[in-house]
């Protein structure tokens, strides 16, 4: 399958997605969709409602299965890699829904996240071995320093996030996908329902994770604005087929675009 | 939520009492329950060490339910087979109990595994009753295969020894009781401080996202019913050294509900829910009991009234506690503890 | 041969009997998402309403049957209304420890009430047995068969062809939509559990008239979890033809496996063995509503 025109898939691209086919019963939610994300960028996926923007994460992150394409991580087939293990090559998402463990703390829901990278066994945990221990000492101490304190949350650990307001408990999502160590950070609407003040921080957040951490991120995304000002480069989806990919500046020009998405109100 | 609390460290943030007032109740609690038997008659001391062994089974219990959140109505046929499994080490064998007991808890633990295989293709209510099937399917077991676990008549047991130290009366067992029972209560809290048990508690709240984070959801629930099987196996060792014999009516599908009454009364999801739960639902029949002896002298008949009555306050506790206090005795005790720390100020 | 006849045509009957119990329960899940666990026992009660009918009022069978229908509504309506509704939206354990909280009230007052005696009904179907070719069906078993097969095609017809019964399919398929169309949801869960109610009434007192009652008649109640897995929880033509595979099995297990193995019961044990292939090959059973799941 031939990549998507206006990215050549090397060794700089962290997420190159080939020739996807996605169908559920008679419904086609992706159809020949292709293309890369370079390192170290922000790419933005857009489209109308239904066209198969959550869909195509869902594939990336291996929930759902393409019945065709190739989906390569640092150049490396993951397809047919089970969803389960995925985090440990790299990838990490958030949820359009949230998709936080009500009944933990903010803590343990993003300590969950590096999960992957964790080695205690049943045994060690318990008996809260020595080896136990350690690993959890760490753990939090790199979550301390590294997520809680970067999203400015570290006075919420303890909270159930059950009691969290809505737009602290997207920031516990975004700090938990932070934990998964990601090289491919996948955000799903993390703007949704917040007021300006919640989005200014956000974005900010999200440019610091790309330009402090050097993590890659795709983010799909309604809020134009948003879109336009932190993507370097903009997917288009509609109906499940990409109709156009570019920089922010060419994908507004686009009239295919203009038509299917922006000429509506947005 | 207490003020003037810091912690320096995070090691000290992460123990599991992090108080010097929940250390002190700690030490409390420890010397009350070394004392007790010594203070107590032969009635308590023999409530006390059944207690211990239902604590053990209801922890495992909680592990399953309460903190992975897969309905398990088959709990006491693990127990079950923890029992028959000691027992026939220790009669068939020779096995000593130290040996005998793990054996049934290793026993247990395999067939978790074994009713934890239908997990990969079934969850929720279909799996609730996949552990029903399991429960009715060993009690048949037990009675039927009459070469190993001796039919209706069961297997007799000679009390635990050690060195020639012999745990033949309920004082004694007690002091075989409580260690394990403390023991498994610090295994299961330190399971919730590290990646497994927040695995399990993903797998409850949302599994498939979980799957997406990177927990293999099959093998932690097969985990989950393996682990909190083999609490369920050592509290039947324990007890058949306890009663000194095994039927198979000890382990009926009653049990089961009984000690899910136990986690769901006490608070699910939570490690002291599990012991207010046990002592809660243990204690309530028996209270019942000594009153209906005293109504005796009033009224001769009253004993027939005692099991209809005992089966009425049991779905009354259930009924009324999910009805009126779904989280059960220790969202009780929880709010019973705020308000004193905060007395006298109301919120 | 004519062995094999007699277990099929005894496991029919055995089944249609256990397809009345499974269809109350049937409706209650499919209306309200509960599994009742006090099925046995609400089938209990009805046996002894209509046996108090009988014996204290010296009413005919027919208008016992009447009485105990009643008095079994009621009781599902005053469970649905006291017990059921507050618990609405809680998770799945819940629901089920408080069926099975009120099964162990129901038996403890039946115990309180009744004593723990057994009871029989007095003599209501001619003695006759009924002859069909080479198999003989005892009139205690032939009789109430009949009434389980009326009772099932009158709730065949209920759910098909009145407005009731298609409202109430409607808040089973759909409860949002139900309401949007101006449908009394919380009517329906109490007519729903009204109907479980009598069915398990109508069943109680058909197991009555072959074996006898007394407050652990509720036990066989745990019977309809082989028939309604096979079946499909929430689908009462699956409850119809679950219930008959699992008494032909019952009667076939204990007919040709029972002298091989060890021990007896095994016509006891053979459904649940049964239940568990089933739910790793076909968790739905053979009519049940996949269920799909969203992220």
């Amino acid at each position: 399958m031939r990549p998507a025109p206006g990215a050549v898939p090397d060794d700089q691209d962290v997420l190159a997605v080939e020739g996807l086919f996605l169908a559920f019963g008679g419904v086609q939610a992706l159809a020949d969709v292709g293309f890369a994300v370079r390192r170290g960028s922000i790419t933005g996926i857009i489209g109308p409602n239904g066209a198969g923007k959550t869909s195509l994460l869902n594939c990336v992150a291996g929930f759902y299965r393409p019945q065709r394409g190739r989906i390569l991580l640092e150049g490396r087939d993951v397809t047919r890699v089970p969803a389960d293990r995925r985090p440990a090559l790299g990838i990490g998402r958030t949820f359009q829904n949230l998709a936080l463990f009500e009944g933990m703390t903010v803590l343990d829901n993003v300590k969950l996240g590096a999960h992957a990278h964790l080695a205690t066994n049943v045994f060690q945990a318990l008996a809260y071995s020595p080896a136990a221990r350690r690993e959890e000492r760490t753990l939090r101490e790199e979550v301390e320093r590294e997520i809680l304190d970067f999203l400015e949350i570290e006075h919420l650990r303890r909270r159930t996030v059950g009691s969290l307001a809505y737009g602290l408990r997207k920031r516990v999502e975004l700090a938990r996908a932070l934990a998964m160590r990601p090289r491919l950070l996948l955000l799903d609407e993390p703007i949704a329902g917040m007021t300006e003040e919640e989005t200014e921080d956000m974005a900010r957040f999200v440019l610091d994770i790309k330009e402090q951490r050097g993590v890659t991120l795709a983010l799909v995304e309604h809020d134009m604005g948003v879109v336009m000002d932190l993507c370097d480069r903009i997917v288009v989806l509609s109906f499940g087929e990409k109709i156009a990919e570019g920089t922010p500046a060419e994908v507004q020009a686009n009239p295919h675009v203009v038509q299917a998405y922006l000429g509506r109100s947005g | 939520m207490r003020i003037g609390d810091f912690k320096e460290s995070y090691a000290a943030d992460e123990a599991l009492f992090r108080t010097p007032t929940a250390r002190a109740w700690l030490a409390v609690l420890a010397a009350a329950l070394v004392a007790f038997p010594f203070v107590a008659g032969d009635y308590l001391l023999y409530l006390a060490n059944l207690v211990g062994v239902f604590l053990i089974a209801a922890l495992g219990l909680n592990i399953l339910t309460g903190y992975t959140g897969q309905i398990s109505l088959g709990h006491a046929a693990f127990m079950g087979v923890g029992a028959y499994a000691t027992a026939v080490a220790a009669t068939r064998l020779d096995a000593p109990f130290w040996l005998a007991v793990p054996a049934g808890g290793a026993a247990a633990c395999l067939a978790g595994a074994v009713v934890g295989v239908p997990s990969l293709r079934i969850k929720g209510l279909y799996l609730a009753i996949a552990t029903l099937a399991a429960q009715v399917i060993f009690e048949w077991v037990f009675t039927n295969w009459e070469s190993v676990t001796g039919g209706i008549r069961g297997i007799n047991v000679p009390p635990a020894s050690l060195a020639g130290f012999r745990f033949d009366t309920d004082l004694r067992s007690y002091f075989l009781v409580l260690p394990l029972a403390a023991l498994h209560a610090y295994a299961a809290a330190n399971l919730f401080r590290t990646r497994v048990g927040r695995a399990f508690i993903a797998v409850r709240d949302r599994d498939l996202s979980a799957e997406l984070m990177g927990v293999n959801l099959f093998r932690t629930k097969i985990l989950a019913f393996m682990t909190s099987s083999w609490f369920a196996g050592i509290a039947g060792g324990l007890f058949v050294y306890f009663a000194k014999v095994v039927t198979p009516e000890s382990f009926p599908l009653s049990l089961s509900i009984q000690l899910l009454a136990m986690i769901i009364v006490g608070g699910l999801g939570t490690i002291q829910g599990a012991l207010y739960g046990t002592v809660f639902v243990t204690l309530v029949p028996e209270a019942l009991r000594s009153l209906t002896q005293l109504a005796q002298r009033l009224s001769p008949d009253a004993m027939t009234w005692f099991y209809p009555m005992r089966d009425i306050v049991f779905g009354a506790m259930i009924v009324g506690f999910l009805v009126f206090e779904p989280r059960g005795l220790a969202e009780i005790v929880s709010r019973a503890r705020r308000f004193f720390a905060l007395w006298p100020f109301p919120k | 041969m004519d062995h094999l006849l007699q277990l099929l045509v005894s496991g029919v009957v055995t089944g249609g009997i256990y397809a009345l119990i499974a269809i109350g329960f049937v409706v209650v899940y499919k209306a309200t998402g509960v599994i009742n666990f006090a099925t046995g026992e609400l089938m209990m009660i009805g046996a002894f309403f209509a046996w108090t009918a009988m014996t204290a009022a010296r009413a005919p069978f027919a208008v016992a049957v009447l009485v105990a229908a009643l008095g079994a509504a009621l009781v599902g309506a005053a469970v649905e209304r006291v017990v059921l509704r507050p618990l609405m939206g809680q998770r799945a354990i819940s629901v089920i420890m408080v069926t099975i909280g009120l099964s162990s009230i129901f038996k403890g007052l039946a115990q309180i009430v009744w004593t723990g005696e057994y009871r029989s009904f007095p003599a209501i179907f001619p003695r006759k047995p009924l002859v069909l070719g080479p198999v003989l069906l005892p009139s205690r078993q032939a009789y109430p068969f009949l009434i389980a097969l009326a009772a099932i095609l009158l709730l065949a017809l209920l759910f098909r062809f009145t407005r009731t019964g298609t409202a109430m399919r409607a808040t089973a398929g759909d409860q949002a939509t139900a309401f949007g169309m101006g449908i009394d949801i919380r009517r329906m869960f109490s007519l729903s559990w009204m109907l479980a109610a009598i069915t398990a009434a109508l069943a109680g007192i058909v197991i009555g008239t072959i074996g006898g009652i007394s407050p652990q008649l509720g036990a066989v109640g745990l019977r309809i979890f082989p028939v309604v897995i096979l079946g499909g929880l929430d689908s009462v033509g699956g409850a119809l033809l679950g219930g008959i595979v699992v008494g032909v099995l019952e009667n076939l297990a204990g007919g040709y496996l029972d002298p091989l193995l060890p021990g007896a019961g095994v016509k006891d044990v053979a459904p649940f063995v049964a239940l568990v292939l089933i739910l790793m090959v076909r968790p739905y059973g053979l009519f049940g509503t996949r269920e799909i799941e969203r992220l």
